[in-house]
C-alpha cells in the first residue's frame, strides 16, 4: 500500500489538531499536579480553537472585510469569519474555566497545603476514616 | 344512596377513623369507642352495598391517571363477600384488640389503631377494585401499611420479621405481579375486570402458563410455596394483627386477588380449556401438604397456626387452578369459612397468651380446665378448619372435591383427605392436652383464669358463626349463583 | 429589538422565550452591586418566581402542539440565533423554574448553616447564573449557543459545589474534578459542533436537520455525533463517565445538591435528545446502532450497578447520588429504545425524578440542620421527633421505588410499557430488578428513622423549611395521580420530536 502523501499534507491542520488534543488530554489524565492538569486542559482546548480556525480557512481567501458595500463582488473569496467569532466566545469560556480552576487550586492549597492529587486523595481517605469513626461532622462555628 | 358514594364511604370511613385515632390519642376510651363506631359504620355501608347490589357490573371511575389507566371500582359477588367478611370481623377484632392491647401491655396504642384502620381501608379498596391497576394500588398500600403493625414491638426480632415480610411481599408484587399486569395491559390494552376474562386469545399456550405463574407467585399474599416465608415471619406482630390481618385481611386479600384475577382477567373457561393451570394444581397440592407437615413440627402455637394458614390458603389457589365454577365456589367458601375458623384460633392463642403468657403448646397442659370458653372456641374453630361437619369449613372442602371430580383430577381428593388428617393431627392435640392432661405445675395453673370478656367473647362469637355457616351455606351459594359468579 | 416589534405588535407572549432566559441573568449583577443578604435572597426569589410564571405561560402556549420561535436581535434564522419553544422543552423549563423557586424557599432558612453569611450574595448571584445557563440550554435552537449556556451553567455549578468547603474541604477537590471532567465534556461537545458545522455550514438545529438529511451517510456528521454523545455523556453522568457526580453531589451544600440533582443532568440529557431527534436523523442506522450497542447496555449497567452500590453507602447524600446515577440509567434507557413511547417515558421520568430526588435531598437537608450529619445512623428515631420531615422523606422514597400512586410509578410503568413495546423482555425484567434494589436502600433508611431509639432528641424544623419539602412531596403524589401535566405533554413532545 503506498502512502498517500497528499492525504497527509492535505489534512495537516487536522493532524496538528489531533496531536495537540491528545497531548492535552494525556497531560490532564497522567499528571498529578493540579496546575499541570489545568495546563493540559488549556492545551486541549487550544487544539479545538485551532481546529475551528482551520475550518474557516479557504484556499486563497482573504480576510473577510467587505470593501464593496453592494455585496455584489463575488470574485473575491473570503475566509469564513463565523468560526473565528465562535472561537472568540470559546476562548472567553476557556479563560473563565482556567481562572476558576486556578482559584480552586488556591483554595485547595490553603486547605490541604498541597497541589498534588495523590496527597489530596490520601488526605481525603483519612478524612473519611475519621468522619466514619466520629460519625459526626461538626459544623465550623 | 348511589352505590358509588357507598363504595367511597366504605373506603374512606376507616381512613377517617385512623385520623381520629391520632386526634384522640390522649383519651384511650374515647379513641377506642370512636374506632368501634367507625367499624360498625363501615360494616353498615358494606351491608348496604350488598343490599343495593342488582347484579349490574358497572364500572365507577373515580380518577383517570393516564389514558387507559383509571382508579375505578365495581361491585361483584366476590368483592361483596370479602368486604362483608373483613368489615364484620373488624368489629370483633377491634373489641378483642382493646382487651388484648391493654391486657398484654403493648405500647403505642394510637399508632397501632391508626395503621389498623387504614389497612382495613385498603382491604375495602381491594374488594371493590374495578381493574387490576386499582387492585394493585391497594394491594401495595396494604403491604406498606401493615409493616408498622408487624414491627410494632420494635425489638430487633420484630424488625427482622417485618423485613422478611416486606421484602417478600414487595419483591413478589413488584418483581412478578407488576410485570404480569403490564404484560396484560400491553397485549390487551385494558385492565378492567370483566366477567369471563379479558385475555381471550391474546396469549399463546406457553405465554399463558408464564402469565399464570407471574400472578400465582406474584400475589405473594397468597403465600404459595416457595414465597410463604413471610407469613410465619409476620407472627411477631401482636395477636390482633395476626388474627385479623394474617388470618383474614392480608392473606385473604391475596387469595381473593388470585380468584378475582382467575374469574375476571383469565376467565374460568379459557383457563380450563388451555390447561395453563395444571402445573399449579400440583404445586398447590404440594404447598398444602408441605405446610401441614411443617406445622406439626412447630411447638409455638402462633407459628403452628401460621403454617396451617399457608396450607389453607393453598386450598384457594388449588380452587383457582381447577378452573371451573365449582372450584370458584369452593374457593370463595374456603375464604369465608377459613376466615371465621382461623380468626377464632388466633384469638384463642392470644387469649391464652394474655392470661398465662404461654406461647408453646407443650406448656399448655391442663389449661382447658381453667379457661373452658377459650378452649371450646378453639375446638370449634379447629373442627371447622379440618372440615368436619357440623362446621362451615366442611362445605368448602365438599365443593373442592366436587370441583376436582369435574376437572377430572381425582388425585386432588386424596391430597385433600391426607391434609384433613394432618390438620387433625396438629390442631386437636392442643385441645386434648388442655382438657385431659395434668399440668406439670398444678398450683400455677390454678392461678390462671379466663381474661376479660373483651378477650374471650369475640372468639366465642366467631366460633358460633363457624357453626352457623354450616346451615346457611346455601344462602351464600345462591347469592353467588344468582349473580352469575358461578354457574 | 425583535422582529415582532418592527411589525408593530408588542405582544408580550412573543418575547417570553428570551425573558425566560434573561430574567435571572439580569438580576445576578444587581445582587452583586446591592450586596445585601436578605435583599439578594428576595430578588433571586422574585426572579425565579418570574421564571416560573413565564414557563407556565409558555407551557400553556405550546401545549396545543405549536412551536414558539424567537429570533434574537431580529436576525432571522439560520443566520441569527433562534430560540424555539415546543412541548419538549417547555416541560423542562417548567421543571427547572419550579425547582429553583422551591430550592430558594428552602435556602432562606437553611443556607446560613452551610455557607457563611458574607458569601450569601455571591452565592445567589451564582445560583441565578446557573439558572440562566440551564434555561438557556433548553430554550435555544442554536447549537453553539447551547455550548455557551452549558458552560455558563457549568462554571457557576463548579463554584456552587465548591461552596461546600465551608463544612468539608473535600468539596474543593470534588469541584475541581468536576471542573476537569466537565470541561473535557464541553470541549468534546464543541468539537462535535465543529464537525457538524464543517459538514453543514449551519448552526441552527432546524437548518442542520435539513442539510444532514440531504448529506446522507456522512462520516463527518457521524464523527460529530459521536463527539457530542461522549461530551454530553460526561455532563449527564452516563456510566462510565460518571465519576465526578457522587463526590460533587455529596460535598456540595444541600441546596445546591437539590438543585443539581433535579435539573442539571436532565438538561444535559435533554440536549442529547434534541440532537438525536431534531438535529440528526434518528432513523439513521449509525444512530440506532450507537444506541443499541452502546447506550442501552451502559444504561442497564448504570441501573443495576449504581443501585447496588447505593445499598452499601453509609453517607446518605452519596447513597442518593448513586441512586441518581441509576435513575439517569432509566432515562437513557427510555431514550435508547428510539421509540415514541420510550422517549415519552424518558421525558416523564425527567420531571418525576426531578421532584422525587429534590424531595429526598431536601428532607435530608432538613435532617442535617438538626443532626449536623448525613450518615445513616444519625437518623435514629427521627421519625418520632421530626414527624413531618420524615413523612415527606418517606413519600419521596416511595416515589423513588415506584410504588403505585406516586410519580415514580408512572414513569416506571411507561418505561416498562415502552420496553415491552420494543420487544425487550429482559430489559423489562432488569428494570424491575433495579427497582427492587431501590426498595432495599430506601427501606434501610425508613427503618432507622422509625424503628430505632434515639439517644438525642431533636425538634422539628420550622415551617419555612418544611414548606418547600412538602411542596415537593406533594408533587411526588400529585404527579402520580394527575398525569395531564407530565404524560400528555411528554407524549406531545415525543410526537413533535419524532416528526
Amino acid at each position: 500500500m503506498d502512502i498517500n502523501l497528499d492525504f497527509i499534507y492535505g489534512h495537516l491542520p487536522y493532524w496538528l489538531f489531533i496531536i495537540l488534543m491528545l497531548s492535552g488530554l494525556f497531560i490532564v489524565v497522567s499528571r498529578g499536579n493540579l496546575i499541570k492538569k489545568i495546563v493540559g486542559l488549556n492545551i486541549f482546548q487550544t487544539s479545538v480553537f485551532m481546529f475551528y480556525i482551520s475550518i474557516g480557512k479557504i484556499t486563497g481567501g482573504t480576510a473577510p472585510i467587505l470593501l464593496d458595500k453592494s455585496y455584489s463582488n463575488s470574485d473575491v473569496a473570503y475566509s469564513n469569519p463565523l468560526p473565528h467569532v465562535l472561537i472568540l466566545t470559546a476562548i472567553v469560556v476557556g479563560i473563565a474555566t482556567t481562572s476558576l480552576g486556578l482559584a480552586l487550586i488556591i483554595k485547595i492549597r490553603e486547605e490541604y497545603d498541597t497541589v498534588e492529587e495523590d496527597d489530596i486523595q490520601k488526605m481525603d481517605e483519612k478524612d473519611l476514616m475519621t468522619y466514619n469513626k466520629k460519625n459526626v461532622l461538626e459544623f465550623k462555628s | 344512596m348511589p352505590i358509588e358514594y357507598l363504595i367511597f364511604l366504605t373506603v374512606f370511613t376507616p381512613v377517617l377513623v385512623g385520623g381520629l385515632n391520632l386526634i384522640f390519642h390522649k383519651t384511650a376510651n374515647v379513641r377506642d369507642s370512636v374506632t368501634l363506631l367507625g367499624a360498625l359504620i363501615t360494616f353498615y355501608f358494606s351491608v348496604n352495598i350488598f343490599l343495593g347490589f342488582d347484579g349490574q357490573a358497572t364500572q365507577y371511575k373515580f380518577l383517570t391517571i393516564m389514558p387507559g389507566i383509571d382508579i375505578s371500582f365495581h361491585i361483584e359477588p366476590l368483592g361483596i363477600i370479602f368486604s362483608l367478611l373483613a368489615s364484620s370481623l373488624w368489629i370483633l377484632t377491634h373489641i378483642y384488640a382493646i382487651g388484648y392491647m391493654r391486657g398484654a401491655k403493648e405500647k403505642n396504642h394510637s399508632r397501632f389503631f391508626l395503621f389498623f384502620s387504614v389497612s382495613i381501608a385498603s382491604v375495602m379498596g381491594i374488594s371493590f377494585s374495578g381493574n387490576l391497576f386499582t387492585l394493585f394500588l391497594f394491594y401495595e398500600l396494604l403491604t406498606l401499611i401493615t409493616f408498622p403493625l408487624v414491627s410494632h414491638k420494635g425489638s430487633s426480632e420484630a424488625l427482622r420479621g417485618a423485613r422478611v415480610y416486606l421484602s417478600i411481599l414487595l419483591g413478589t408484587s413488584i418483581g412478578l405481579q407488576l410485570l404480569g399486569i403490564i404484560w396484560i395491559y400491553f397485549s390487551v390494552g385494558t385492565l378492567d375486570f370483566v366477567k369471563g376474562g379479558i385475555i381471550d386469545g391474546s396469549f399463546g399456550p406457553f405465554e399463558l402458563i408464564i402469565l399464570v405463574g407471574l400472578f400465582a407467585f406474584g400475589i405473594g399474599k397468597a403465600a404459595l410455596f416457595p414465597f410463604h416465608k413471610w407469613l410465619p415471619a409476620a407472627m411477631v406482630a401482636p395477636t390482633p394483627v395476626s388474627a385479623l390481618l394474617h388470618a383474614v385481611a392480608v392473606v385473604k386479600a391475596g387469595v381473593f386477588t388470585v380468584l378475582k384475577v382467575g374469574v375476571y382477567i383469565f376467565g374460568v373457561e379459557s383457563l380450563s380449556v388451555s390447561g395453563a393451570t395444571d402445573w399449579l394444581t400440583w404445586l398447590a397440592c404440594f404447598s398444602l401438604l408441605f405446610a401441614s407437615l411443617i406445622a406439626m413440627t412447630k411447638d409455638n402455637l402462633k407459628a403452628r397456626l401460621a403454617y396451617s394458614t399457608i396450607s389453607q390458603l393453598a386450598y384457594v389457589v388449588l380452587a383457582f387452578s381447577l378452573a371451573n365454577s365449582l372450584g370458584v365456589l369452593g374457593g370463595a367458601l374456603q375464604i369465608i369459612t377459613h376466615a371465621f375458623g382461623k380468626i377464632t384460633l388466633f384469638m384463642c392463642a392470644g387469649s391464652i397468651y394474655v392470661a398465662t403468657k404461654k406461647t408453646n403448646i407443650s406448656d399448655m397442659q391442663g389449661l382447658g380446665r381453667v379457661m373452658p370458653i377459650t378452649f371450646l372456641s378453639f375446638l370449634v374453630g379447629a373442627i371447622s378448619i379440618i372440615g368436619l361437619p357440623p362446621m362451615g369449613g366442611s362445605w368448602a372442602k365438599w365443593f373442592l372435591i366436587m370441583s376436582s371430580l369435574e376437572a377430572d383430577k381425582q388425585f386432588v381428593i386424596i391430597v385433600l383427605l391426607i391434609s384433613s388428617l394432618l390438620n387433625i393431627a396438629y390442631l386437636l392435640p392442643l385441645v386434648a392436652k388442655g382438657f385431659y392432661l395434668n399440668p406439670a405445675d398444678q398450683k400455677e395453673v390454678k392461678s390462671f383464669k379466663e381474661p376479660s370478656a373483651f378477650i374471650w367473647l369475640p372468639p366465642a362469637i366467631t366460633a358460633g358463626s363457624s357453626f352457623l355457616l354450616f346451615f346457611y351455606v346455601d344462602y351464600i351459594r345462591n347469592f353467588m349463583v344468582n349473580f352469575g359468579l358461578v354457574g | 429589538m425583535a422582529s415582532e416589534i418592527k411589525e408593530g405588535t408588542l405582544d408580550l407572549i412573543n418575547h417570553l422565550p428570551i425573558l425566560q432566559v434573561i430574567t435571572p441573568m439580569l438580576i445576578a449583577p444587581i445582587l452583586v452591586v446591592l450586596n445585601n443578604k436578605t435583599l439578594s435572597w428576595l430578588l433571586s426569589f422574585l426572579g425565579a418566581l418570574a421564571c416560573l410564571f413565564i414557563s407556565v405561560l409558555l407551557i400553556q402556549t405550546v401545549s396545543d402542539g405549536s412551536t414558539l420561535t424567537y429570533s434574537l436581535g431580529g436576525w432571522a434564522p439560520p443566520i441569527g440565533i433562534e430560540y424555539r419553544i415546543d412541548a419538549a422543552n417547555s416541560i423542562l423549563l417548567f421543571l427547572i423554574s419550579i425547582i429553583s423557586v422551591i430550592v430558594l424557599i428552602f435556602s432562606y432558612s437553611s443556607l446560613h448553616v452551610e455557607i457563611p453569611e458574607e458569601k450569601h450574595t455571591l452565592f445567589y448571584a451564582c445560583f441565578l447564573l446557573c439558572l440562566t445557563g440551564l434555561l438557556g440550554v433548553v430554550a435555544t435552537a442554536d447549537i453553539f449557543n447551547v455550548f455557551v449556556f452549558l458552560e455558563i451553567s457549568s462554571l457557576s455549578t463548579y463554584v456552587l459545589v465548591a461552596q461546600g468547603s465551608y463544612l468539608d474541604r473535600r468539596a474543593l477537590s470534588a469541584s475541581f474534578n468536576y471542573l476537569i471532567m466537565g470541561t473535557i465534556g464541553a470541549t468534546f461537545f464543541v468539537i462535535g459542533i465543529g464537525y457538524i458545522y464543517m459538514a453543514t455550514g449551519s448552526l441552527n438545529m432546524m437548518d442542520i436537520a435539513e442539510r444532514v438529511s440531504e448529506l446522507g451517510d456522512s462520516r463527518t456528521v457521524q464523527a460529530g455525533f459521536a463527539f457530542i454523545v461522549v461530551g454530553m455523556g460526561l455532563k449527564l453522568a452516563m456510566v462510565p463517565l460518571h465519576v465526578w457526580l457522587p463526590n460533587a453531589y455529596t460535598f456540595a451544600p444541600t441546596v445546591v445538591t437539590c438543585f443539581l440533582a433535579a435539573t442539571a443532568t436532565k438538561v444535559a440529557l435533554y440536549v442529547l435528545i434534541r440532537f438525536v431527534f431534531s438535529v440528526f436523523n434518528y432513523e439513521d442506522s449509525f444512530v440506532n446502532e450507537l444506541f443499541f450497542f452502546l447506550i442501552m447496555p451502559l444504561a442497564i449497567i448504570a441501573m443495576i450497578a449504581a443501585s447496588v452500590i447505593a445499598i452499601f453507602k453509609q453517607n446518605l447524600k452519596k447513597m442518593f447520588a448513586y441512586s441518581s446515577l441509576a435513575q439517569i440509567g432509566y432515562m437513557l434507557l427510555g431514550l435508547s429504545l428510539v421509540s415514541e413511547k420510550g422517549l415519552a417515558s424518558s421525558l416523564v421520568h425527567m420531571v418525576n425524578h426531578g421532584f422525587t430526588k429534590a424531595a429526598l435531598f431536601m428532607s435530608l437537608g432538613a435532617f442535617m440542620l438538626n443532626t449536623k450529619n448525613v450518615y445513616i445512623n444519625s437518623l435514629q428515631g427521627l421519625g418520632r421527633s421530626m414527624p413531618f420531615t420524615s413523612a415527606a422523606f418517606v413519600i419521596g422514597g416511595l416515589s423513588l421505588i415506584g410504588v403505585p400512586g406516586t410519580a415514580g410509578f408512572i414513569s416506571k410503568w411507561l418505561l416498562l410499557e415502552a420496553a415491552l413495546g420494543s420487544g425487550y423482555w429482559l430489559v423489562a425484567v432488569l428494570i424491575i430488578v433495579s427497582s427492587l434494589f431501590a426498595v432495599i436502600y430506601i427501606w434501610k433508611i425508613i427503618e432507622v428513622l422509625y424503628f430505632s431509639e434515639s439517644s438525642e432528641s431533636y425538634s422539628e424544623v420550622n415551617v419555612l423549611t418544611l414548606t418547600p419539602i412538602w411542596i415537593l412531596s406533594f408533587f411526588c403524589i400529585f404527579l402520580g395521580i394527575n398525569t395531564s401535566l407530565t404524560v400528555e405533554v411528554a407524549n406531545m413532545a415525543a410526537e413533535i420530536l419524532f416528526k
